[in-house]
C-alpha cells in the first residue's frame, strides 16, 4: 500500500512539475527576461562609476580581483547570468527544475499521505488528497510567500543569499506547525461546526502572524526597479506553485478515486 | 472501510518507506538551495536550476 502510495506520488509529482514548468515557461520567462535586460543595464552603467566606491569597501578583496579567483570571481559569474550556462540551457532547465522538484515533493507528500490517512482529515482518500495539497500549498508556499515574497533576478544581495534562506525555511516551519496547531485545535473543539472552524483558522493564522512580525524583514530591491514588473514576477511565481499544487492534487485524487473503483484490490 | 481506524496504515509498515524522505529531500535541497557546497559541481547546478528556482519563489542572489 505505501509502495503503491509512494510510486504514484513520485510519477505524479514530476507530471505536475512539467505541468507547472509550461506554466512557468510561457508566462515566468518573459519576466525573467525583462529583469535580466534591466540587470545587465545596471551592471554595464555601473562598471565605471561604481567599480571605484565597491574596491575601496572591500579593500581585502582587491587583491583577488586582479588575479581573478576567490570572491571576485565567484561574483562576477553570479551577476552575469549567460556567462556559465547559456539562457537557453537555463529555460531547458526550468523544466529539469519544476520536474524534479515535483518528483521531490511528490514523494514526501504520498509518505505524509499514508501517514496521515484513516487518522487525520476526510474519509475519502480523493477527498484526502484534495484537502492535503490545499493546506500543504497554504502553509508550505503561501505563508513563506506572504513574508519573503519570490524576487525575479537583479533584486536581492548575493551577500545574504544564506540568510534569506534560512528565514525563509523558517517559515516554511512557521507554516507546518501552525498547520499543526490548527488541526489539532480543530480536533479539540466540540460544539460543530461554527465553533470548530473559526477556532482552526485562528490557531493557524495567529501563529503566523506572530511569527511574521517576529522574523527580520528583506527589501532588497533596487531602486528604480519597475513596481509593476516585481508585481507580475510575484504573481507569476506564486501562479507556477499554483499550478503545481492544483494539478498535483486533483491528479493525486482523481487516481486515488481511480483506485478505489477498480475491481482488484488497490 | 467505514470506519477510520479500519483506513490507517500500521505505523510499521510506514516506517522503512520514511528511509526515502532524506533521499528525496536531498534532491530538493539540489534543486532549490544548493550553490555548489553538496553537489561540487561550482555554480552549475544553481545556474542549471536558475530559472526554476526564481519561478519557484525560492531566495536566490
Amino acid at each position: 500500500m505505501v509502495r503503491t502510495l509512494l510510486v504514484r506520488g513520485l510519477l505524479l509529482g514530476l507530471l505536475a512539475g512539467l505541468v507547472a514548468g509550461v506554466f512557468a515557461f510561457t508566462v515566468g520567462e518573459p519576466r525573467i527576461d525583462d529583469a535580466i535586460a534591466l540587470e545587465n543595464a545596471a551592471a554595464a552603467h555601473e562598471h565605471g562609476a561604481a567599480a571605484e566606491p565597491e574596491s575601496a569597501t572591500h579593500g581585502h578583496e582587491s587583491g583577488t580581483h586582479e588575479h581573478e579567483s576567490g570572491t571576485g570571481g565567484k561574483e562576477s559569474g553570479t551577476h552575469e547570468h549567460g556567462e556559465e550556462v547559456s539562457r537557453g540551457t537555463q529555460k531547458a532547465g526550468l523544466f529539469l527544475a519544476t520536474g524534479l522538484y515535483g518528483l521531490a515533493v511528490g514523494g514526501v507528500f504520498a509518505l505524509a499521505f499514508a501517514g496521515l490517512r484513516g487518522r487525520v482529515g476526510p474519509r475519502s482518500d480523493a477527498a484526502l488528497a484534495l484537502a492535503a495539497a490545499g493546506t500543504a500549498f497554504a502553509a508550505v508556499i503561501v505563508v513563506p510567500f506572504l513574508k519573503y515574497p519570490a524576487n525575479p533576478p537583479a533584486v536581492g544581495d548575493p551577500e545574504t543569499i544564506n540568510t534569506r534562506t534560512l528565514l525563509y525555511l523558517a517559515m516554511i516551519g512557521v507554516g507546518l506547525l501552525s498547520t499543526a496547531i490548527a488541526v489539532t485545535t480543530a480536533r479539540s473543539v466540540r460544539g460543530g461546526p461554527w465553533a470548530r472552524w473559526p477556532a482552526a483558522v485562528l490557531a493557524f493564522v495567529v501563529p503566523v502572524v506572530v511569527a511574521s512580525l517576529l522574523l527580520p524583514g528583506v527589501d532588497e530591491v533596487p531602486d528604480g526597479f519597475p513596481a509593476t514588473l516585481l508585481w507580475q514576477f510575484r504573481i507569476t511565481s506564486l501562479g507556477t506553485q499554483l499550478v503545481f499544487w492544483a494539478s498535483f492534487g486533483t491528479l493525486f485524487g482523481w487516481f486515488c478515486d481511480r483506485a478505489a473503483r477498480a475491481p482488484a484490490p488497490a | 472501510m467505514s470506519t477510520l481506524s479500519a483506513r490507517h496504515i500500521p505505523l510499521s509498515h510506514l516506517v522503512p518507506w520514511l528511509l526515502a524522505v532524506p533521499a528525496l529531500l536531498l534532491l530538493g535541497y539540489l534543486v532549490l538551495m544548493d550553490n555548489g557546497a553538496v553537489s561540487q559541481t561550482g555554480g552549475y547546478l544553481h545556474e542549471l536550476m536558475h530559472d526554476g528556482r526564481h519561478l519557484l519563489g525560492v531566495p536566490c542572489h
